[in-house]
């Protein structure tokens, strides 16, 4: 039976204990286009997903493949149905090569049922030069950048011919290129007459890929139209369930005096000849490509990664040595791009987790005044607008924008006088965008300096006093904000320097 | 931030927090149905002493185990450091001041030992398991050469530490709920015990929120050398001689103790009362296996299940909160 609809979700409830996830969602998604899923995080768009891609199993309704209802077991059922998923998170095996990852589970099999090698290595080369990639099959995956494998990813997905392909955030972590190249295929995946379902949070990604847009907020459905009957606005409206007066609440705060000074700061081979400075009360950008080092950079001031070379005035005094500990103390603070990894401990609690780096604050004789900690970090977290159920919740089980306010109310525990930034935006909410938005600003305004890294330029042309761009390890260009200009920003960043 | 929505959590908080604790609950009322002479003063306190030593290596274990450490070498250095100490006792007679002695003594070479243990672990980055894999042939085969292979007996007084009693309470036990207060104390209320938690749950993220990871792992050991070194002083003393082929196993006893007392293999997780009662379990299940004439085969085999069953509670436990995180439950709960 040949329908224009694809695949229609009906009426799906799920529920976890305690929460409806997802309140009788239904829409359709029309054969051979993209269908793009948006809304903020805990909307219930993963769980959607997972329920496509056969992970849960809906609590009632129903999921029509080709007009006719499927039950769908687990992902391998799913995948024999045409249905294939790239993941948020990136599930390969670091030690394995290129090629044994591509093929994870179905590998090649020779006569005797041993894995066939050459095969397998000869197909992810042809696979590899088909997509144009430039890594080699035997290349092992622990040796390729975040962006690399989720190129990897993409294309596995990809190989496996589906009819249907969910992609959850798949621009997180890959370069503008690689986006070109990611919508690329999309746009072959179509004329195949497959189907893409695409989550994302990136409105300018959203409305280029679109022909359809469902709308989720707080588990149910708010709306589902073509994508050309609607806008950023009214998109971001239905999202958030209210309009976004101001996106970017910057405003012009007095600066003081240079309280972070950078001079020829080098790491070989990672970044060369860094200099820059902040003063109080000034928001600076970092803009630039993936790789240009502007993580290496900030984290190599932090005391995490070593450097070689230069000199680093904090509040005008030299700092001998960088150390994540001295930082802290002079009041240098970094809030990671990679939050799970460097800024949480997700199995403990949010008091510990707000407390953790200002600990001594609350010992006396050696002692923890638990009740005294506990005031001060209801209190951040009051102030931050942390939504929890308690404070005894682990970290784990909140949203993205949560966790994020999770680390910053940690910082703010050490009350530092420098903040860098490093994507304090990536992979939240808009709402929760916001407030961290707002929070620099009013950080701003108690005389703080503020360095903002950020892949998305409309954040930093919205939020920076001042941005330097990144190009190879080196600043190829600085712009103060009568002279930014999206363009003048790129020209520095692919280091064709036309100023 | 908005509270008050706990109250529908209480039962989930009740059942992981004290799950251990009703299970030893309900194992003492089924203990003291199943055969009368359990529920008696004396053999009650039999069972505390018998435990008392492992519970006091599972302290440390639990402190290591919770930064993500282990301590393998226990058992060994406990045979080390016992019969230098019990050498050392009657080296010098049979006075207080030799017992004071010999307890620092067998202390400090615990101690050591774990400093050897620290300083591979953070300074070459070695793994915990494969160190103390390495310490315990040393201690091992340290103790066997000190003694040519000989126990050591004839300690004179020595023996008071392990068999005597204050008032009616037995010289272990006492040393038990002394180093349990200790543990609890590290772990809940200094910041070396909030640095152990974030270490195991996180090490990078401990790292960089400006906690001296090496220092810390460092402490975790010298705490533990510290246990070891008193269990090994209890031990010698309860079997009246310096034993260098002693002790072997206690490093698993202790382990198991922890584990069922609910601390997480992956780190992070653990509670020093949680440790307490996953030592009472084992030693009700041994008193009431022994009571009831098991053979002692068998026990192995069912102390053995256990383990098993603890560990996979554990990563039951574990799924059940990654469920709630991809379920996004917090952030529903607040509507």
């Amino acid at each position: 039976m040949q329908t224009d609809i694809k695949l229609e979700v009906r009426n799906i409830s799920k529920s976890f204990p305690g929460v409806k996830a997802l309140d009788h969602i239904s829409f359709k998604v029309r054969r051979g286009t993209t269908h793009v899923l948006c809304g903020e995080n805990g909307a219930g768009k993963s769980t959607l997903m997972k329920i496509i891609n056969g992970i849960y199993k809906p609590d009632e309704g129903e999921i029509l493949l080709d007009g006719q209802p499927v039950k769908i077991d687990n992902p391998i059922h799913a995948r024999s149905l045409g249905i294939s998923m790239i993941f948020q998170e990136l599930s390969f095996v670091p030690e394995m090569t290129v090629a044994e990852n591509i093929f994870l589970g179905r590998w090649p099999m020779d006569r005797f049922r041993r894995v066939d090698k050459a095969e397998m290595f000869r197909q992810t080369q042809a696979l590899m030069e088909r997509e144009g990639l430039h890594y080699s099959p035997y290349e092992q995956l622990k040796n390729l950048s975040v962006s690399d494998i989720q190129m990897l990813e993409i294309i596995k997905a990809v190989s496996n011919n589906p009819r249907i392909i969910i992609m959850d955030e798949p621009t997180s972590a890959i370069t503008d290129k690689e986006i070109e190249k990611l919508f690329d295929m999309i746009r072959m995946l179509k004329e195949r007459g497959a189907c893409v379902i695409y989550i994302s949070h990136k409105m300018d990604e959203i409305f280029r890929i679109a022909d359809d847009i469902t709308v989720l907020r707080d588990g149910t459905m708010v709306d589902s139209r073509p994508a050309s009957e609607l806008d950023v606005d009214e998109t971001i409206a239905l999202m958030v369930g209210r309009r976004m007066e101001n996106k970017y609440p910057w405003e012009d705060v007095p600066k003081g005096d240079v309280l972070l000074d950078v001079k020829h700061f080098s790491s070989a081979g990672v970044f060369n000849d860094i200099n820059f400075h902040i003063r109080a009360g000034e928001i600076v950008g970092f803009a630039g490509l993936m790789g240009a080092g502007r993580t290496e950079v900030v984290r190599a001031l932090f005391g995490l990664d070593p450097s070689d070379g230069g000199e680093v005035f904090i509040k005008g005094r030299k700092k001998q040595r960088l150390t994540v500990q001295g930082n802290i103390a002079d009041g240098l603070v970094m809030l990671s791009e990679d939050r799970r990894r460097y800024g949480l401990v997700p199995i403990r609690s949010v008091l510990e987790n707000v407390s953790l780096a200002n600990l001594k604050k609350f010992i006396y004789k050696g002692r923890l005044h638990r009740r005294e900690e506990r005031d001060a970090v209801a209190e951040q977290c009051r102030r931050m607008n942390v939504k929890t159920s308690s404070l005894e919740t682990t970290v784990e089980a909140l949203s993205g924008g949560n966790q994020q306010k999770v680390v910053l109310a940690k910082w703010m525990e050490v009350d530092p006088d420098v903040l860098l930034m490093d994507e304090p935006t990536r992979g939240i909410d808009v709402g929760a965008k916001f407030e961290i938005y707002k929070l620099m600003i009013a950080l701003a305004r108690k005389g703080k300096a503020l360095l903002m890294v950020s892949s998305e330029l409309p954040e930093l042309l919205g939020m920076c006093d001042r941005i330097y761009v990144l190009c190879q390890g080196r600043i190829t260009g600085e712009l103060s904000r009568e002279q930014f200009s999206a363009e003048q920003i790129m020209h520095y960043a692919i280091g064709t320097d036309k100023a | 931030m908005q509270l008050g929505q706990g109250r529908a959590n209480l039962w989930e908080t009740l059942k992981s927090k004290y799950a251990i604790f009703l299970v030893l609950v309900v194992l003492f009322i089924i203990c003291s149905l199943l055969n009368s002479n359990f529920l008696t003063w004396r053999n009650l306190t039999n069972i505390s002493r018998q435990i008392s030593v492992t519970t006091i290596l599972a302290f440390g274990e639990t402190i290591l185990i919770i930064s993500g450490l282990l301590d393998l070498s226990s058992g060994a250095v406990m045979a080390f450091s016992g019969t230098l100490s019990v050498m050392c006792y009657k080296a010098m007679g049979d006075t207080y001041v030799s017992m004071i002695v010999a307890i620092l003594v067998a202390i400090a070479i615990a101690v050591f030992c774990n400093a050897l243990n620290a300083l591979m672990v953070t300074t070459f980055r070695a793994p915990a398991f494969i160190v103390t894999l390495a310490m315990q042939a040393m201690a091992r085969g340290a103790a066997l050469f000190l003694t040519a292979g000989q126990n050591v007996y004839q300690i004179g007084n020595y023996t008071v530490l392990g068999q005597g009693s204050i008032w009616i309470i037995p010289i272990p036990i006492l040393f038990m709920i002394f180093f349990f207060l200790i543990t609890r104390y590290i772990l809940s209320d200094t910041r070396l015990g909030r640095s152990l938690y974030a270490i195991g749950g996180n090490e990078a993220a401990a790292n960089a929120s400006g906690i001296a990871v090496n220092k810390v792992k460092t402490m975790a050991y010298l705490v533990n050398g510290v246990m070891v070194g008193m269990a090994a002083v209890l031990f010698m003393s309860r079997v009246n001689a310096g034993l260098p082929n002693g002790a072997i196993g206690y490093e698993t006893e202790a382990l198991t103790t922890a584990i069922i007392g609910g601390t997480s293999f992956t780190g992070g997780i653990g509670t020093a009362g949680g440790t307490i009662v996953g030592a009472f379990i084992i030693g009700f299940l041994n008193n009431i296996m022994n009571l009831t004439s098991v053979n002692s085969y068998i026990q192995q085999i069912i102390k053995g299940a256990i383990i098993a069953l603890a560990v996979m509670y554990d990563i039951y436990a574990k799924n059940q909160r990654t469920r709630k995180k991809m379920g996004n439950i917090e952030d529903k709960a607040k509507k």
